[in-house]
């Protein structure tokens, strides 16, 4: 490993600084102390502050809240409802109404109206007009770091009670774009010049105090316009790094959600009287990007033979403590129009491996590492520790492929390292997740994973005609069946040609108290549908 | 009581103010030169820690440098911040876009807090437990509480803390297992460290009472008839304090600086937490405010030290070192704090 970075994450955030790589590892060895420990502590005493826990949900999460800024929000203020994007999405992914009422495209779909609902008011109680909408989405598309930017957006009118977006080019994925945690829309009063200042939003909920980068705590607004009131009164949302002390939390009884357990605090939980452990597959797949211009990697045998180095089940169950979240082929079963049921999944062959090698030129050393030309057969593989399964993961992988004849150098560096190293063109395989519904369609990320140009978090110096035909048939919002043929097409090329290959699963966790009911993990993470939840009688 | 002499207070708080400056510069310069060295686009690195890794690409990175400039010459960027500490302006984070100041106080606070109850417990702690000890070295006490700094010391701060929180937290329900900002929420973390350093003071205070205790004023004292007690209060207490006060002084500043695990376990917002990710993200406005204000505390607490053993051990530093010599087992042995 060249450089050691502490595992220090943004959604996790384990604030761990030198010492931290130390306490880290710490971590580990303990663990089997701590679930031990843990065991003791049945359900117990509950220091609950008794004047205001009754009404209020505590939710504890490992997102740490940085900015006010949608774009830099990490979309805590979309999840716990305060500010609204136009066009939401529901469980399965289906574009439903937020605050739009309704949507339209003209024909070239390069001009989109969405209708604002009559009578609703942002939480400081200024009117929703056309008009503040419209300055607020003309930020959220300027800012480039929002996939909104991505549409070419070229201006956001007020046209009487509903606002229009006239785009550069046809944009069938307008609204799903808009589903996205950095198109919320704010009130003007939330803006001082170009910075937001405060979130005043349109949601069930408002905000009664915010302390970056950790707390935040809400409140029902009366004058929501939906038909009933939500349930739930109060909120406070805590940001806690470590996942040991989230699990302590939440077997204590010291929080009502806790998100982002890992697997010694899971099976506590499971354990634990009054706490159920819900969870739900996410549409992001752990996978290698790998550059195809590399004079090793450009070779499908070579990619074949690194493919079946892996041994996916071993290291999901080793790692992940599942193994039906290996990887079978790039898109989960949770997207459920872009998973193919009929490819043949993805193997672990050592033998066929070095077979492909073989025929690829290389020979064995004595050491088992396959030469070609004098030279190993040695690749750097990049990963970042912001989701922390992927070091283990990196490591799992490198002993693998070591057994196969590849000899991998692993780097734990910033996420950043992954695009800066595409950017430059110095990375040779990365490790990444990547989350295919960003938005609530994943076609929009699926384009951008195979733009013929290459993407940041998608292919490097790889592009095929028949994805890349299939993705422009769908843009262009063709019919079924023959989208379900050009989604199909996708999924089998990239099965065929590995320009990713895939390696595992993801899946969410939550501990919830039995004091709440109805809770539900929305699989795209845009909400935690606060407002949907009741008190258990 | 002897008073510190007007001219010697200010002689030492103006020596302090100088190095102050001298350091506070030094380090900004430094903090900027090691943070432009390091590997990797700080661009990228800045539109990761603002945007998440599922939105940083080379458009938000591009951005990200465009608005911040940070194209331009690297002596303009360095000036510019020389400049803006030199009219009381830190800047804006990089990376939330916030003030610096605004973060830095906030991170400082939740810190000295900490640090400050973590000593003051080490203190109530560990310095009865030393005293103790060094009445009878050899006896039970003295060797149970060489078991207790064992102990403390061999416990890694995670480890305390998780035992604490289960304990306290979990089975008796008295205290928030984590958490910042409430009194209660300071307790855990707090206490954490207060066990680890209680360790410590206790085997400090025996050492330099037993070495006290030993030395000849202390017998003299005795022999003249003073009673236990005003031995104790009059002699020992205080030359032990000349010993224990530089020593307190430099963990006060281990504890500013070095509590980024038993932050991160307590959710507790610090400057250990600020510090790291700052590094992290490049966030250099951060990172050199944070530097600076932990420079100008290392100055502060060693000028507090300073003054206070010159109120406990008055003897002028310059007189002559062989008329010294002859009291050389009552002289403090750790003066000088490394700054």
């Amino acid at each position: 490993m060249r450089t050691h970075v502490p595992p220090l994450t943004r959604p996790a955030l384990p604030g761990t600084g030198p010492t931290g790589a130390r306490a880290g590892a710490l971590a580990g060895a303990l663990a089997g102390t701590l679930a031990g420990a843990l065991a003791l502590s049945s359900c117990s005493a509950a220091p609950r502050d008794a004047a205001t826990a009754d009404e209020t949900l505590r939710v504890v999460g490992p997102f740490e809240v940085h900015s006010l800024e949608p774009a830099a929000s990490d979309g805590v203020f979309t999840r716990l409802e305060v500010a609204e994007t136009l066009v939401s999405s529901d469980l399965s992914g289906e574009l439903t109404p937020g605050l739009a009422t309704d949507w339209s495209a003209s024909p070239d779909h390069r001009s989109w109206t969405f209708q604002l609902p009559a009578g609703a008011t942002f939480h400081d109680g200024s009117p929703v007009t056309a008009e503040a909408v419209a300055d607020s989405l003309e930020r959220a598309a300027a800012d480039e770091a929002s996939p909104l930017a991505e549409a070419a957006v070229e201006r956001v009118v007020a046209a009487g009670g509903a606002v229009r977006f006239e785009t550069a080019r046809p944009s069938v994925t307008l609204p799903a774009l808009l589903t996205h945690y950095s198109a919320a829309v704010l009130a003007p009063a939330s803006y001082d010049g170009d910075r937001v200042t405060e979130v005043v939003g349109t949601g069930p909920y408002a905000i009664d105090s915010v302390e970056l980068p950790a707390s935040v705590e809400t409140s029902r607004f009366d004058g929501w316009r939906g038909e009933t009131p939500p349930a739930v009164e109060k909120v406070s949302f805590q940001a806690v790094g470590r996942a040991e002390s989230r699990a302590l939390l939440a077997v204590s009884d010291q929080a009502d959600v806790v998100f982002g357990l890992e697997p010694a605090g899971r099976e506590r939980v499971e354990a634990a009287d009054g706490l159920t452990l819900e969870s739900s597959l996410q549409p992001r797949t752990i996978l290698l990007k790998v550059d195809h211009e590399h004079p090793l990697l450009g070779d499908l045998r070579v990619r074949r033979a690194l493919s079946l180095a892996i041994d996916r089940p071993a290291m999901a169950g080793a790692v992940l403590r599942e193994e039906d979240l290996a990887a079978t082929q790039l898109f989960p079963p949770s997207l459920t129009a872009w998973h193919s049921p009929g490819l043949a999944p993805l193997e672990h062959d050592v033998a066929r491996a070095r077979e492909l090698l073989t025929e690829a030129g290389f020979a064995p050393d004595a050491d088992g590492v396959m030469r070609r030309d004098g030279a190993p057969l040695e690749l750097t593989l990049t990963t970042y520790p912001d989701r922390p399964e992927l070091p283990a993961l990196a490591t799992a992988i490198q002993q693998s492929a070591r057994e196969a004849g590849f000899l991998l150098d692993v780097e734990v560096a910033n996420s950043s390292e992954i695009p800066a190293g595409h950017a430059d063109g110095s990375l040779e395989i990365g490790l990444m997740a990547r989350h295919f519904a960003l938005v609530a369609d994943p076609l929009v990320t699926v384009a951008d994973t195979f733009d013929a140009d290459g993407s940041d978090w998608g292919v490097m110096n790889w592009s095929d005609d028949r994805v890349l035909d299939a993705v422009d048939d769908l843009l262009r919002d063709e019919p079924e069946p023959r989208a379900r043929a050009d989604r199909a097409t996708v999924s089998r090329v990239a099965q065929e040609e590995l320009p990713l290959i895939p390696v595992a699963w993801y899946r969410m966790n939550a501990a919830v108290n039995d004091r709440v009911a109805d809770f539900v993990i929305d699989p795209l993470e845009r909400t935690w549908r606060i407002s949907e939840l009741e008190w258990s009688a | 009581m002897v008073r510190v002499s007007g001219p010697r207070l200010l002689g030492i708080v103006a020596r302090r103010a100088v190095q102050a400056v001298g350091v506070a510069v030094l380090v900004s310069t430094a903090c900027f030169a090691i943070v432009r060295s390091l590997p990797g686009d700080a661009a990228y690195r800045i539109a990761a820690g603002r945007y998440g890794y599922d939105l940083v690409d080379a458009e938000s990175a591009a951005a990200v440098s465009a608005e911040l400039g940070l194209e331009r010459p690297v002596w303009q960027q360095l000036v510019d911040w020389l400049w803006g500490v030199a009219r009381l302006d830190l800047g804006d984070s990089l990376v939330t876009s916030r003030p610096v100041l605004e973060e830095v106080v906030y991170y400082l606070g939740g810190t000295l807090q900490l640090a400050g109850a973590a000593l003051l417990g080490a203190i109530l702690i560990g310095g009865p437990l030393g005293a103790l000890a060094a009445r009878h070295p050899g006896g039970p006490l003295d060797r149970a509480t060489t078991a207790w700094v064992a102990l403390v010391r061999a416990l890694p701060p995670f480890l305390l803390g998780l035992l604490l929180v289960l304990l306290l937290s979990v089975q008796l329900g008295l205290l928030p297992a984590v958490g910042h900002g409430s009194a209660s929420g300071l307790v855990l973390p707090a206490l954490t460290l207060a066990l680890g350093l209680s360790g410590l003071v206790a085997q400090v205070t025996r050492d330099a009472v037993v070495e006290v205790r030993a030395s000849e004023h202390v017998r003299f004292a005795r022999t003249k008839g003073l009673t236990e007690r005003a031995v104790t209060t009059r002699h020992v207490a205080r030359n032990a304090g000349a010993t224990l006060v530089p020593y307190l002084g430099v963990q006060a500043v281990v504890l500013v600086e070095g509590v980024v695990v038993v932050e991160s376990l307590f959710a507790w917002q610090g400057l250990g937490h600020a510090l790291v990710h700052a590094v992290f993200w490049r966030d250099v406005p951060v990172l050199q405010a944070t530097a600076l204000v932990l420079t100008l505390l290392v100055v502060a607490v060693n000028t507090v030290v300073d003054v206070a053993v010159a109120t406990l051990d008055p003897r002028p530093r310059t007189r002559d070192r062989s008329l010294d010599r002859n009291h050389s087992r009552s002289r403090p042995r750790h003066q000088e704090v490394p700054a």
